[in-house]
């Protein structure tokens, strides 16, 4: 985790980093933004052709490719935005409110 | 050898900018600064700079170039004016939290409209918030050694921090004046090559800036911006003594002009300051005791040695080319006022707005403006309010 806490927890003036600047890469991986969501898609397999579209779309790289070549949704990261299911050729996704999975 | 020479302001700026050999100067051209970047593009095609020159499309690019190239750690210069300031405005906020020791020359002009390419300082008032070290100059020998220090107090470890480096448009840019140029030598060794932070953009250790400032760390992060903006107040002061060593130039926060036996003081910033000295040569011919104080440093805002240099005149005139809509005044004026306020003993503060658009403050409209002050403080005249604005036809 380590950098990722500076910006959650709560430091003071001088334990903040000039600029606030996050001095390590790729720490927004532990930053899980899935509870943003209040839509998550869900992929219909058998309707999936495996075109891999929704992966090449996803703006928040939350589409997994298994080993098996078929697409899983990575909810730590989906913001629900609804891109995936607007770009899908098959109509394999759709979006079904949180509230009610 | 230092040696004295006739130029152009503008061009006095550009001069200083080639010989703090600056890496990146990123510029959109806009009356009145033109000038200064056009002589910037000649100094890099004739290979007398070696910099990168990027043309862009707008001042909000500019600025946004001037962002990068500070990122990872190059001298970078831009320059504007009126519409181009206030264009760069958001970009200006990001600038300063992100640390960036830019130096930019705004040769002040109205803000549109109407459309006026003419001198005031509206368009800087405009965005004095943004977190840059704000410097008022009154001509080429100030422009050129202003911008010199602006650097060395700009990549300072303890500053970091974007500079402004302003001057009045057409009044401070078009005149050509006398002026005694640094050595070259002397210059490199005042301000050497700048010194690339540990957290400077690289590809091989990277670094995130900007990234999202939750509610829980966002009063801290504008507290420390505002914080480093304080504190470099005594680090300018260091700066300017030691450019001071080197040239016999010492530069200061403020600078008083017969203010000791004074009854009434004249507040200004930049090129009206001149005009205002000879309008109090002439108050003193006629027994009048007046004097000015020209303000340079406008942020981080010297309230202090405001404090202590005013609380014991009588009565104090802030003239200025800038004023709030709807709000109180000039901004300098406000802000003067403010300062003093919570003294016991205070002077009176009066507020007057004039060359507006490039309307030349005449030295007899100066001499009034002192006669009017004292007056108000005797009881003899009276203001509708503490401001007002000169020149106006009713």
């Amino acid at each position: 985790m380590g950098e990722e806490c500076k910006l959650k927890d709560k430091p003071t003036i001088k334990e903040l980093p000039i600029a606030s600047i996050i001095m390590t890469p790729a720490t927004s991986r532990f930053y899980k933004t899935g509870d943003w969501r209040s839509f998550r898609p869900e992929i219909d397999k058998n309707k999936c052709i495996r075109c891999g579209l929704c992966w090449v779309y996803c703006p928040a790289d939350a589409i997994i490719r298994t080993e098996e070549g078929d697409y899983e949704i990575d909810l730590d990261y989906c913001k629900g935005c609804g891109v995936c299911p607007e770009e899908c050729p098959t109509k394999a996704i759709t979006m079904v409110e949180e509230a009610e999975v | 050898m230092a040696k004295r020479i006739p130029i152009e302001d503008s061009y006095a700026a550009s001069l200083a900018v080639k010989m703090a050999n600056v890496d990146v100067i990123s510029a959109y051209p806009i009356t009145p600064q033109t000038h200064i970047v056009e002589r910037l593009s000649e100094y890099v095609s004739n290979g007398e700079l070696n910099a990168e020159y990027i043309n862009v499309e707008s001042e909000h690019s500019a600025m946004s170039a001037c962002l990068g190239a500070s990122a990872v750690g190059a001298r970078c210069f831009t320059a504007t004016a009126g519409q181009g300031l206030a264009l760069m405005h958001e970009v200006l906020f990001i600038a300063a939290g992100n640390r960036l020791p830019i130096v930019m020359t705004v040769a002040n002009r109205s803000l549109s409209p109407n459309i006026s390419i003419w001198g005031d300082q509206s368009d800087m008032m405009a965005s004095k918030d943004c977190g840059w070290i704000q410097i008022y100059c009154e001509d080429a020998q100030e422009i050129f050694d202003i911008i010199l220090c602006a650097y060395k107090n700009a990549e300072d470890d303890r500053v970091l921090l974007p500079v402004a480096v302003n001057f009045d448009g057409f009044y401070a840019t078009h005149v050509i004046e006398s002026m005694v140029v640094t050595s070259q030598e002397e210059v490199d060794d005042f301000l050497p090559p700048r010194k690339i932070p540990s957290f400077a953009l690289h590809p091989d250790h990277p670094t995130s800036w900007g990234a999202v400032g939750f509610p829980a760390i966002q009063t801290e992060i504008k507290k420390q911006l505002e914080d480093a903006l304080r504190n470099s107040k005594s680090i300018m002061n260091e700066v300017w003594n030691q450019y001071g060593r080197i040239t016999g130039r010492y530069y200061d926060i403020f600078e008083p002009y017969k203010t000791e036996d004074a009854e009434v003081v004249l507040l200004l910033m930049g090129s009206s300051c001149g005009t205002a000295r000879i309008a109090i040569d002439r108050l003193r011919e006629k027994g009048v005791k007046a004097g000015v104080l020209k303000l340079r440093l406008f942020r981080p805002f010297p309230d202090k040695e405001l404090r202590s240099f005013l609380k014991d005149y009588r009565v104090v005139a802030v003239v200025e080319k800038d004023f709030s809509a709807g709000g109180l005044g000039g901004h300098l004026f406000s802000e003067v006022r403010t300062s003093l306020y919570n003294l016991k003993q205070k002077p009176k503060v009066l507020g007057f707005i004039a060359g507006l658009g490039g309307r030349d403050i005449r030295i007899d409209e100066f001499e009034s403006v002192a006669k009017k002050a004292l007056n108000i403080v005797n009881g003899k005249e009276k203001m509708e309010r503490d401001f007002m604005f000169l020149q106006v036809r009713e």
